[in-house]
């Protein structure tokens, strides 16, 4: 078992000419993941590095029976690409896009709230379940299948725990990242939720950062309903008030969102706190033998 | 991004908000005229990307053309220091002269986001004057809300609630209505982040206000408003935050003495955390993002080591799509170009790591590398100490 992606999921990407679409497409079909083509509108029938391209996704979702979006078309066109994707019927979108104006995402999420889609992102790196699909641009090589799953809001912070878990024998069953825009579909709530289903996983690891209210969203969900041990870690405990930190959500505003609050919510939810990044994987170890 | 108020209020203009009468000055002469234009009591303002002007001394009143002209004497060219600006201040370039109006009542208006509810959200409070933040923590029940749908937007009822709220009837009842809509039009047609008016005012005459305007903008959709673009005042930022922007990279100037220089923002502010966990202070965030080019690579390494208060480097990269091999690409060509005046201390990790090692090893520099994010941030932490 696993959560959102696994062997049965097919993959369409839309974007698929341009360079990064391109190269990760690639990629996530070496791993082993399905890719039934990609989209890009206009260039329908063509194909493109051996994957067949369509007009829409309509024509994917028809012909190859994709259930699964992974995007790539750049910003001011990404949240007309979700909501195609949703109006497809595809039931999981990858949105990796970053740099999505936030105006668009509002409307986007609404849209999706009338489909029956989950949005993973965007401005994130994916989801993969290892040894099943890579759906995403996480380096797939670092992950192991495995027990633990991962939650975050940063990309190369993620590929850092896994290494760590990785290194210590330690696999992950799904690792999900919701993204770091203000706007995002799937949230921390929805992974842990997930996550709590999923028999195959045993620990969860949640990484977060400043700004926003969602790490203390899963604070009050785990608290009330989640009984599998979670690991947390907050990421700018230094980051000065007032400035976006690289991401667009990434930010403590009027003195609020800060790293502190978050860690004193998730401690008294009965999260295992990790001070120093350094320590992700050794803590996570330590959990799972308690 | 950020505007200057003379050009928030030029924007609220063109969507109906009423502004007072007024123009921006650069000189001391042009201020007069204005003023001359004006007639009566005028306000002269520093135009700063910072609030709090007036304690700082950026605000004065006065009561004809040459009291407006010795303002902008005193006002323009200073320092002007106030608690939101950096320590040394920022230097007053312009004037924004306007009609000094007797108030009744002050204020507040604004639109945002909402993350939480994932939409655009009006907050109007009879509070006005004060800083919102401060409201919200001493009476929060002074700040009405209503949220706009994310398709249709804020609906006339939503207005008229907001301004029944205020207390306001009659004429002023119909201005805050009209107020409150075309402001929602501003922010939505112009990709705001905020858009805010505080206070917004009642003048002894009974007309509504907006004596100040602050409009922040949506970085990630300037590209389709090439007429924001144009609003930008690079002298309002940090010139290294300016240099980096050229490149794409995001480069935020700190305090500390260790020069950071990560992939990924997450990872950026972890590597941060974990240099002030080995008892250091980071200098900068960095973060050279997913895809960078050794030319990227090249220049994050000079505009953080143009820093003069660095005193070690820590370059701190999880290879995904940035590929080891192109880092110590980008770190051996930046070295040889700069020269190596400081301690660098690299840690790298993921896709190609065994060639990048194999090339940073090959390169003959004296570069310091580590095995982990720890053990790089002790390294470069000590590197740093002794280096003062």
């Amino acid at each position: 078992m696993s959560i959102l992606a696994d062997k049965k999921t097919r993959v369409v990407v839309q974007g698929i000419t341009g360079r990064e679409g391109a190269f990760h497409a690639a990629r996530c079909k070496e791993y082993g993941t399905t890719v039934v083509g990609g989209v890009t509108p206009g260039k329908g029938g063509t194909t493109h590095d051996g994957f067949p391209v369509w007009n829409t996704v309509a024509e994917a979702v028809a012909q190859e029976g994709a259930n699964c979006a992974l995007i790539f078309v750049p910003p001011t066109a990404a949240a007309d690409a979700i909501m195609e994707a949703a109006g497809a019927g595809v039931a999981l979108i990858v949105c990796v896009t970053e740099g999505i104006p936030v105006a668009d995402m509002v409307r986007a999420k609404h849209f999706l709230a009338s489909t029956r889609s989950r949005l993973v992102g965007p401005n994130c790196p994916g989801v993969i379940t290892p040894g099943q699909a890579k759906i995403g641009i996480m380096p797939g090589h670092i992950h192991a299948p495995g027990a633990v799953g991962v939650v975050s809001r940063s990309g190369t912070l993620t590929y850092e725990v896994v290494h760590q878990l990785t290194q210590r024998g330690i696999g992950q069953s799904t690792c999900v990242g919701i993204g770091g825009d203000p706007i995002q579909g799937i949230s921390f709530v929805d992974v842990l939720r997930l996550f709590g289903e999923d028999p195959e996983t045993r620990a969860i690891m949640l990484i977060g950062e400043i700004g926003g209210t969602a790490e203390e969203e899963a604070a009050a969900f785990i608290k009330a309903r989640v009984k599998k041990p979670v690991v947390g870690f907050i990421c700018g405990q230094t980051a000065p008030s007032g400035r976006r930190m690289g991401h667009a959500g990434a930010i403590i505003a009027g003195g609020k969102g800060t790293a502190a609050e978050k860690m004193a919510a998730l401690g008294a939810a009965g999260v295992t706190l990790v001070k120093s990044p350094a320590d992700m994987g050794a803590t996570v170890e330590r959990v799972l033998k308690a | 991004m950020k505007i200057h108020e003379y050009q928030a209020k030029a924007i609220l203009r063109e969507f109906g908000v009423p502004v007072p009468a007024g123009d921006v000055a650069d000189t001391p002469a042009a201020a007069r005229a204005v003023a001359q234009k004006l007639g009566g009591r005028v306000v002269v303002k520093a135009q700063i990307h910072a609030g709090g002007r007036g304690k700082g001394g950026g605000i004065k009143l006065a009561d004809d053309p040459s009291g407006a002209e010795t303002a902008a004497r005193a006002i323009l060219g200073m320092r002007l220091k106030t608690p939101q600006t950096p320590p040394e201040g920022i230097e007053v370039r312009r004037v924004l002269v306007e009609e000094a109006s007797p108030i009744r009542q002050e204020l507040y208006l604004s639109v945002t986001l909402d993350r939480a509810r994932a939409t655009h959200v009006v907050m109007a409070s009879e509070a006005g004057g004060m800083e919102i933040e401060e409201v919200a923590a001493k009476s929060p029940e002074k700040i009405l809300r209503e949220w706009g749908h994310p398709a249709l937007g804020l609906q006339a009822y939503q207005a008229r609630r907001l301004a029944f709220g205020l207390g306001l009837s009659g004429d002023l009842f119909k201005a805050a209505v009209a107020a409150v809509l075309n402001l929602y039009r501003c922010y939505l047609a112009k990709d705001c982040s905020l858009a805010e008016i505080n206070p917004l005012v009642v003048t002894a005459d009974g007309r509504l206000l907006a004596l100040d305007a602050k409009l922040n903008f949506d970085d990630n959709a300037l590209s389709r408003r090439p007429e924001i673009q144009a609003l930008r005042d690079i002298h309002e930022e940090d010139p290294l935050d300016v240099e980096a922007s050229k490149f794409n990279l995001n480069y935020i100037k700190l305090t500390g003495n260790v020069g950071c220089m990560v992939n990924g923002a997450g990872l950026a502010m972890a590597t941060m955390d974990i240099i002030k966990l080995a008892g250091g202070e980071p200098a900068n965030f960095l973060d050279v993002g997913g895809g960078a080019s050794p030319e990227q690579i090249e220049n994050a390494f000079r505009i953080l080591t143009s820093d003069s208060s660095v005193r070690a480097v820590f370059i701190n990269i999880f290879g995904g799509i940035l590929r080891c091999d192109r880092l110590a690409e980008g770190v051996i060509a930046a070295v040889k170009k700069l020269g190596l005046r400081l301690p660098v201390v690299v840690r790298m990790e993921g896709t190609n790591v065994e060639l990048g090692k194999k090339m940073l090893a090959e390169s003959g520099l004296a570069l310091t590398t580590a095995e982990d994010m720890g053990d790089g941030a002790r390294k470069v932490v000590e590197l740093a100490r002794s280096s003062r």
